[in-house]
């Protein structure tokens, strides 16, 4: 082959595979433009051009090939970009198709993949040890953070992260299927097919490009007189035609959760050489299938011998693939190491394309059926009972040494600039034991099968342990009718699938569990490649006491790196097993985690990313406070209007401006966020005696109370007032942040502890816009507006509801308070909260009133002394601590938190109580979360005895003012407190929370 | 006990590494221990560590379901930090926090402390006044924890997104120094091994079927998997596990048990130096040494023993994390797992005698009881071998839901205004 001026790569072979030879595309590895063909992996077009070292591993930095053609690759890792910003690390250069432009670099490696200082580590390798580090780097103590753990960080790691923003978006769908087929391979066509001409909805997902599975290098089976791999592609093409079906290639199902729910990621573009930019790169599939199919097939495992990581070697099913599929030569003198009859088929395969086979080296007795007849008939050497002992060649492998099984010595010297190799093949339960199901051993094929199921699922076909393809497509066959039935399908589509096998004798691909049976101790027998566990760190693991399979891993990290052990845990467990002299189903198997290859964030983030991340709601009047300047800030979702600076205005002017206003004239005020509930019933009054404090039956319809709801524990929950618009109907408000949970509670409450009332809860939050009109002149602004309500104060008071119109609309209007002025808050359907704020705004600006914002509103509020839950209290205050206990209505029999209020701690004379600080020096103003001790010399650790809870500079005090909890505050009044900052102790006065008009004479000025 | 160090190690690789011990044995049981120790996760080994080592207690059984380390302590994100609000708190995690600084040297045993800074993000006013508070707590208690403006939270930690645009711009953080990180299996290792040097049996694959009591009602040992193990007193230490072993005794606890899941990502070369915490956002992220991202998401919605969450448990968490950390879109989830976690009404851990003689319980450590191993250990092989509290943990008695003296961490910042 050599010297082939062949399209795509020197070791191309002409004729073989099933890429188009016209069709070339160009890339680059390490800086160098090389040529492949479409439909080539990374790998494949490598090969082709003789490049067999693409990587290096995480530990040791030995050079390394590829060893497999699949998802399951553990050594060719590669950083791939198609721009700086769509960059790529930790690629598996058997997977990645190639596309125009690729540029592939290798990763894990300085200065070059060929030369790199990190191999050092290999010469260093009887030190590092499995779990050396657990018995090191432990002088001198402060040495592990300066000194060990930075440089071992650096040595770690496998690619560089991405330094950009990802500039791609991710799509998701959600989809129901009667039947959810997992593996495009000849089970699951056949169960699909079965299926769907069923008439059951069908989703068939495979991981590859085109669907076939073991098709791709299977060239022995040929269905209903074609090809396998034809058959394949021609199923395919009907199952997308039919209207039930949906064929999803390049889609791995990575995690099988509860209930049938299973990931999918559909990866749409990584492909493509100019994407769209429509479309996305990767999509999440979450699909709940009543009947999942899993027919994900076998991964075939290699064989542990010293020596066994040199580029070149790989498993002969990659070989058969790289031939039969992309008509590339893995080498022209390829010897062969297995302990599985499958391996010979890719000998012969390779022996056909014209590729020497200088040995097969065959760890058994003898193979099975007729294999080593036909071997030496076809001339090629078959050693039984024998076993490689070591391989030489530095970044690709250029001989290995033969000896008898069990024997020492050098061997015999074989050359070679290839070498394929098999122990057998693994069915692939991940995710059947993910879905929760219980895998079985079967101690006659040696390998673990599914089991006792634990969701509605069915494996066939060779993850089932299912080999010989005739009863595989019968069980498949069957799988989907059963499937399709289940699902209440009554057509019967028995598909016509007739297997012509010219292969070997059944049972080629089961070869039992070796382990590193043979392999001599000397060298290094890698058991996982990218982690470099070798036979030796399993067998000093369990000789360390680790004796459970979940040890062992974790100490020497068998089977964690990206490929997720994939070909290592078996050939761990069996070394394990035998190390202990145990029976492998004795020693355990390790726990298999979604997702079954890695899944790209972005593709589970989906759409989630900035302002979708987290939608923000907007009030009603939203757009009317922006242009009139407001400044926002987030509370819970919400963005709320903070404070409305004019020109050159500091926030601290914009704030003391706009409480002066209120207080002189007056100011309006957003309060459309706050959380409102309609609670409506016969018995609804009954309903709130039992969440409130408070007791509601007294509260005639058209007024109002500030009611207190409390958790189970007797702390405060939530606050709001409540209006009772009818004998069965109440408007509740609660806290911006706490509505929702509000919400919930209440429900939680009906539904689960009294259900015998009859009530209904709806959320009215956002079918209402809520404009706060607060101020002396309040009334005034607001009168021409008004329309069919009498707002004096003789026939609408202080804490009273009234229904009837406002500029023409219908409105619940509030007579409250929230700044100790004479208050309205004026609900509107949500729809007129726009018109209705612009008409009462042209007016109040025209009178001198302002906007103000949340700011303002706090400030006032607290020269008021009224509370903010969630600010003044934290989950651990009582209404008697807040100063609220008269809001507790002393002779109902039950409502949530009466226990716990009664708890004897809840009763302490000395719990913190709220109370009012005054600054000795009233310029000074507190930091909010600032500690309050007695005793301002005691030496830290300080006894502290309270908190600043709320803190403002009070303009129309003319001084600083704050609120705060202190333990026994309310006996303290007057006494003299510290608030020891880093720099000063700052000295204050103990007072009342009322700062501001404490007789309440301006609710009604 | 053979002495771990480099030059052992240089010594074991000229000869093959033949010569190391086992670093626990596994004993046939006794017919009785002076104290059994249910659960042999990193609280419960250490426990019979210190009881050994401190208390002069040597006859102990550590009893566990699967295998040593097997259950949250393997599984859990493994930060560390001691910058609680209340002086319960503080006083317990920096307890453990002080221990870590030394447990490497103490258990021989590279355990990987790695105190690369915890940082907390505040993206409100809320936020703020909240870390606000608890720095200025943590200060009166002698605990390092400081506030960082935006600039140089993102000096802090480069890859961090501060822009002002971002959907929760960050106000802040508060950063404590001395938080990190450590290497969550040497600690159940480690501990395993010390302990098992000084005599105390680890019987593992030994599930506890059973709590016995003797007539006047104190204990007299378990039930097991294996037979009938008398012991003088017994200590239950088995996170999420806890109910049901509590209520074999006729104890029902106050705690509720959901699933807790976290993942890692692929390795990649050193990118993320700290740990970065949010609460409002719902992340925490760190790198581990191997280069993984290592990510730690919230609860189920609903109680569970089943090891396994939802999807849309992690899509929430990587949804936070691509937020914060816009460069990680790319990078790609390798596994993830569950654990459960029992949670308390007030989110501190229960570290007390029960009202059964001779039972004692270690619990409710909800999603952050690995920073307190050491620290809770201690001062439970202190309450075991003294019938009677340590100072540290006086107040995480089990009595204190009765009586509302509670130590309500979370409440300091989960009620939003």
């Amino acid at each position: 082959m050599s010297g082939n001026a062949y399209q795509g790569g020197a070791n191309r072979l002409p004729g073989k595979g099933r890429l188009t030879p016209a069709k070339t595309v160009r890339f680059s590895f390490d800086g160098r433009i090389l040529t492949g063909l479409e439909g080539d992996t990374l790998a494949s077009a490598l090969i082709a051009n003789g490049i067999h070292l693409m990587g290096r591993s995480f530990k040791y930095h030995r050079p390394r090939g590829v060893l497999s053609a699949g998802a399951e690759e553990p050594n060719a890792l590669m950083q791939v970009s198609r721009d700086s910003a769509r960059y790529q690390p930790n690629v598996r250069a058997s997977v990645q198709e190639i596309f125009d432009g690729l540029r592939a670099s290798s990763q894990n490696r300085y200065p070059s993949l060929a030369c790199d200082v990190g191999a050092v580590n290999d010469a260093l390798s009887p030190l590092f040890s499995a779990g050396f580090y657990y018995k090191t780097f432990m002088w001198p103590r402060t040495a592990w953070n300066k000194l060990y753990e930075p440089v071992i960080r650096r040595a770690a790691g496998l690619g560089e992260s991405p330094k950009e923003a990802d500039p791609d978006h991710y799509a998701q769908r959600y989809a129901h299927c009667d039947v959810l087929v997992v593996g495009g391979g000849l089970a699951g066509l056949s169960a699909a097919l079965a299926a769907a001409e069923s008439g059951a909805s069908v989703i068939i997902c495979d991981e590859q490009p085109e669907m076939g599975g073991a098709l791709h290098f299977d060239t022995s089976i040929a269905v209903n007189g074609e090809t396998g791999f034809d058959w394949a592609q021609k199923t395919a093409a009907r199952l997308a035609f039919m209207d039930n079906v949906r064929v999803l290639t390049r889609t791995t199902a990575f995690g099988y959760y509860a209930q049938n729910f299973v990931g999918l990621t559909e990866r749409v573009t990584d492909h493509l050489a100019l994407p769209s930019p429509d479309q996305p790169r990767e999509r999440l599939w979450q699909v709940r299938a009543k009947r999942v199919v899993l027919a994900t097939g076998a991964i075939e495992r290699h064989m542990v011998f010293p020596g066994n990581d040199r580029p070149g070697i790989m498993l002969a099913s990659a070989a058969r693939i790289f031939l039969n599929h992309y008509g590339v030569a893995i080498g022209a003198k390829v010897a062969v190491y297995t302990a599985c009859d499958s391996a010979y088929e890719a000998a012969f395969d390779l022996q056909d394309a014209g590729v020497r086979i200088p040995v097969i080296v065959e760890a058994r007795d003898r193979p099975g059926g007729t294999l080593l007849e036909e071997a030496r008939t076809r001339g090629i050497e078959v050693l039984t009972r024998h076993a490689i002992a070591s391989t030489k060649g530095r970044l690709r492998v250029s001989s290995i040494a033969v000896v008898p099984a069990g024997a020492s010595g050098k061997g015999r010297d074989i050359e070679v600039d290839a070498l394929i190799i098999s122990a057998g093949w693994t069915p692939s339960v991940h995710l059947f034991s993910q879905s929760r199901g219980k895998v079985a051993w079967d101690a006659e094929s040696g390998r673990f099968l599914p089991g006792v199921n634990a969701q509605d699922c069915v494996s066939i076909g060779a993850c089932a342990g299912t080999d010989d393809p005739v009863a595989l497509v019968e069980q498949a066959v069957e799988a989907g009718l059963d499937a399709a039935n289940g699902a209440g399908s009554e057509m019967s589509g028995r598909p016509v699938i007739d297997i012509d096998h010219e292969g070997s004798d059944a049972g080629s691909w089961s070869a039992g569990l070796v382990g590193a049976v043979g392999a001599p101790e000397s060298g290094k027998a890698f058991v996982d490649f990218q982690n470099d566990v070798t036979a030796k760190d399993i067998r000093l693991a369990v000789r360390e006491g680790m004796h459970s399979i979940e040890h062992v891993k974790r100490f020497t990290t068998n089977g964690m790196a990206t490929d997720q052990g994939k070909t290592s845990n078996m050939h761990g467990l069996a070394i394990a097993a035998e190390t202990l002299g145990k029976p492998i189903p004795q020693v355990g198997l390790t726990t298999f985690r979604a997702p079954y290859t890695p899944v790209t964030f972005g593709t589970i983030v989906g759409q989630s990313r900035g302002v979708l991340f987290d939608p923000a709601r907007k009030t009603p009047l939203h757009a009317c406070l922006e242009t009139n300047g407001a400044v926002f800030e987030d509370v819970g979702q919400w963005k709320r209007a903070w404070y409305f600076p004019r020109a050159g205005e500091t926030m601290h002017a914009a704030v003391s401006r706009e409480c002066r206003t209120v207080r002189e004239v007056a100011g309006l005020f957003d309060a459309s966020t706050l959380g409102k509930i309609e609670v409506v019933g016969p018995d609804a009054a009954a309903f709130l005696n039992l969440l409130y404090t408070n007791a509601w039956d007294k509260l005639e319809p058209g007024r109002c109370k500030y009611g207190i709801m409390l958790r189970e524990d007797g702390f405060i929950y939530d606050d709001g007032v409540v209006g009772r618009l009818a004998a069965d109907r109440f408007h509740v408000t609660t806290t911006t942040g706490g509505a929702p949970r509000v919400l919930h509670h209440m429900e939680d409450y009906l539904q689960t502890e009294f259900p015998h009332l009859d009530v209904w809860l709806t959320s009215i939050t956002e079918q209402w816009a809520v404009i706060a009109v607060q101020g002396p002149q309040a009334r005034d602004i607001i009168a021409p507006f008004v329309d069919g309500i009498d707002i004096s104060d003789d026939a609408m008071p202080h804490m009273s509801v009234r229904e009837g119109k406002i500029c023409g609309v219908p409105t619940r209007l509030f007579r409250m308070s929230f700044t100790g002025e004479r208050g309205f808050e004026i609900n509107v359907p949500a729809d007129y909260g726009q018109s209705v704020f612009e008409a009462l705004w042209e007016r109040a600006e025209a009178m001198d009133a302002c906007l103000y914002g949340t700011e303002a509103m706090h400030v006032l509020r607290a020269e008021k002394g009224y509370i903010i839950v969630g600010q003044d209290t934290d989950g651990t205050v009582t209404p008697d601590d807040a100063g609220l206990s008269w809001a507790v209505a002393k002779k109902k029999p039950d409502f949530v938190g009466i226990a716990g209020l009664k708890r004897a701690d809840l009763q302490r004379p000395d719990r913190k109580q709220l109370v009012g600080l005054k600054t000795k020096d009233p310029t000074l103003v507190l930091e909010e979360g600032a500690q309050i001790v007695a005793d301002p010399n005691e030496k830290i650790p300080m006894t502290m005895i309270g908190h600043v809870t709320s803190s403002y500079w009070s303009e129309n005090c003319g001084r600083s003012i704050a609120m705060a909890v202190v333990a026994g505050g309310r006996s303290r009044m007057g006494e003299t407190l510290y608030v020891p900052m880093p720099d000063r102790t700052i000295e204050v006065e103990v007072t009342d929370t009322v700062f501001f008009d404490k007789q309440g004479e301006r609710l009604n000025g | 006990m053979r002495k771990y160090s480099i030059f052992a190690i240089a010594r074991e690789a000229m000869r093959g590494h033949k010569g190391w011990d086992r670093q626990w044995s596994s004993p046939e049981p006794r017919s009785s221990y002076d104290v059994v120790i249910v659960g042999a996760g990193g609280h419960g080994l250490g426990t019979a560590y210190y009881l050994a080592k401190e208390h002069g207690i040597k006859n102990i059984a550590v009893i566990e379901k699967g295998w040593l380390g097997g259950g949250n302590t393997g599984r859990n994100t493994t930060i560390i930090r001691s910058n609680y609000l209340y002086d319960e708190s503080a006083g317990l995690y920096n307890h453990a926090l002080n221990l870590w600084e030394n447990l490497s040297q103490e258990l021989n045993y590279n355990v990987m402390y790695s105190a690369r800074g915890v940082m907390m993000l505040q993206h409100n006013v809320h936020d703020v006044q909240s870390a606000k508070r608890h720095i200025h707590a943590n200060r009166l208690n002698g605990i390092d924890n400081e506030w960082l403006e935006p600039d140089a939270a993102k000096a802090f930690c480069p890859p961090l997104n501060i822009s002002s645009s971002a959907r929760y711009p960050v106000m802040g953080a508060a950063l404590q120094r001395r938080g990190g990180v450590a290497r969550h299996d040497a600690v159940a290792w480690g501990y395993a091994r010390a302990a098992a040097d000084m005599g105390v049996h680890i019987i593992q694959n030994c599930e506890v079927t059973g709590i016995r009591r003797g007539a006047n009602g104190d204990v007299t040992g378990v039930d097991t998997a294996r037979g009938f193990i008398g012991a003088k007193k017994v200590g239950v230490v088995a996170a999420g596990h806890t109910s049901v072993l509590m209520d074999m005794a006729g104890i029902r606890m106050p705690l509720e048990s959901f699933p807790l899941q976290a993942l890692v990502s692929e390795p990649v070369k050193p990118i993320f130096p700290c740990v970065v915490m949010s609460n409002t956002v719902h992340a925490y992220i760190s790198q581990s040494d191997k280069g993984e991202l290592v990510i730690g998401a919230g609860t189920d919605q609903y109680t569970s023993y089943s090891q396994t969450g939802g999807l849309h448990i992690i899509q929430h968490t990587l949804d936070a994390i691509c937020e914060m950390f816009p460069i990680f879109s790319r990078m790609k989830m390798l596994r993830s797992w569950g654990g459960i976690v029992d949670v308390t009404p007030d989110r501190s851990p229960i570290l007390a005698k029960t009202p059964v003689k001779g039972l004692y319980v270690n619990c409710g450590w909800g999603t952050g009881g690995f920073k307190a191993t050491p620290g809770s250990a201690h001062v439970f092989a202190h309450t075991i071998a003294n019938d009677a509290p340590h100072k540290i943990n006086e107040g995480f008695t089990l009595e204190r839901f009765r009586t509302g003296r509670l130590i309500d961490e979370a409440a300091a910042a989960a009620v939003a205004h």
